[in-house]
């Protein structure tokens, strides 16, 4: 149990590695983020979701994806926490 | 634990108020600051708050482990349930304007929104309250 653990952690570690190759460069300026959605999202969001606060048009509309596994995050780690404490540190 | 009466009546008489600014909080994100996150953790305190005044046997009495357990979980699925929803009728996962409401298409977008608000409030106060309990009960000694 614990190798395959060790063994899930090396390859997941392993993967986002090799997925940060991906990420543009810190400050680009050449990135969508950067040229057009920003702009996008500031010129259409009350029209869009008809809700007057822009964050939240962000954060449950547009990138609700990113949200739901921000909601996800929440969970597992309360999860974790029970099954690390509730049960005495025995897995 | 000490008994101390003007810990125990405030807490009392204000425990009801945070619990309402917390729902407030959850379901005014979409016209002012406010969302899902920040009033779940506000909605938790009011649980932390009575757990830190009465003990946490007497908390466990209130909203039990069960509960939270349930709701940590539950709160993650209407989220879920919501984009699966679009997808059966036919959009996007998440795209809340396919579901078939008498209503314009932003505004389904707005109402789903907080719906979605709703589901992460319910998870982010089950997980506070839960990770508070499994924190708290080592130390107790009955």
């Amino acid at each position: 149990m614990r190798k395959w653990a060790l063994f899930a952690v090396i390859v997941v570690g392993a993967l986002l590695l090799w997925a940060e190759g991906d990420i543009p460069p810190f400050g680009d300026p050449d990135t969508p983020a950067n040229t057009y959605v920003a702009q996008y999202y500031i010129e259409n969001a009350y029209e869009d979701a008809d809700m007057a606060n822009i964050v939240t048009v962000i954060l449950t509309d547009y990138r609700s994806y990113d949200t739901l596994g921000e909601a996800t995050v929440i969970f597992t780690a309360g999860m974790s926490l029970l099954l690390l404490l509730r049960r005495g540190g025995r897995l | 634990m000490k008994e101390d009466v003007v810990i125990r009546t405030v807490t009392r008489m204000i425990v009801p108020f945070i619990q309402l600014f917390g729902l407030y909080v959850i379901l005014h994100g979409a016209s002012s600051a406010g969302g899902g996150f920040q009033g779940g953790v506000i909605f938790a305190s009011a649980f932390i708050l009575y757990g830190i005044a009465f003990g946490i046997t007497e908390a466990r009495k209130r909203i039990y482990e069960k509960i939270t357990t349930v709701a940590a979980s539950l709160g993650v699925y209407i989220f879920a349930g919501i984009g699966l929803l679009a997808i059966l009728f036919g959009g996007n996962f998440l795209g809340y304007s396919a579901l078939p409401l008498p209503l314009p298409g932003p505004e389904i977008r707005g109402l789903m929104a907080e719906f979605v608000e709703i589901g992460i409030g319910i998870t982010v106060m089950a997980v506070m309250t839960s990770i508070f309990y499994d924190m708290a009960s080592k130390e107790e000694v009955e």
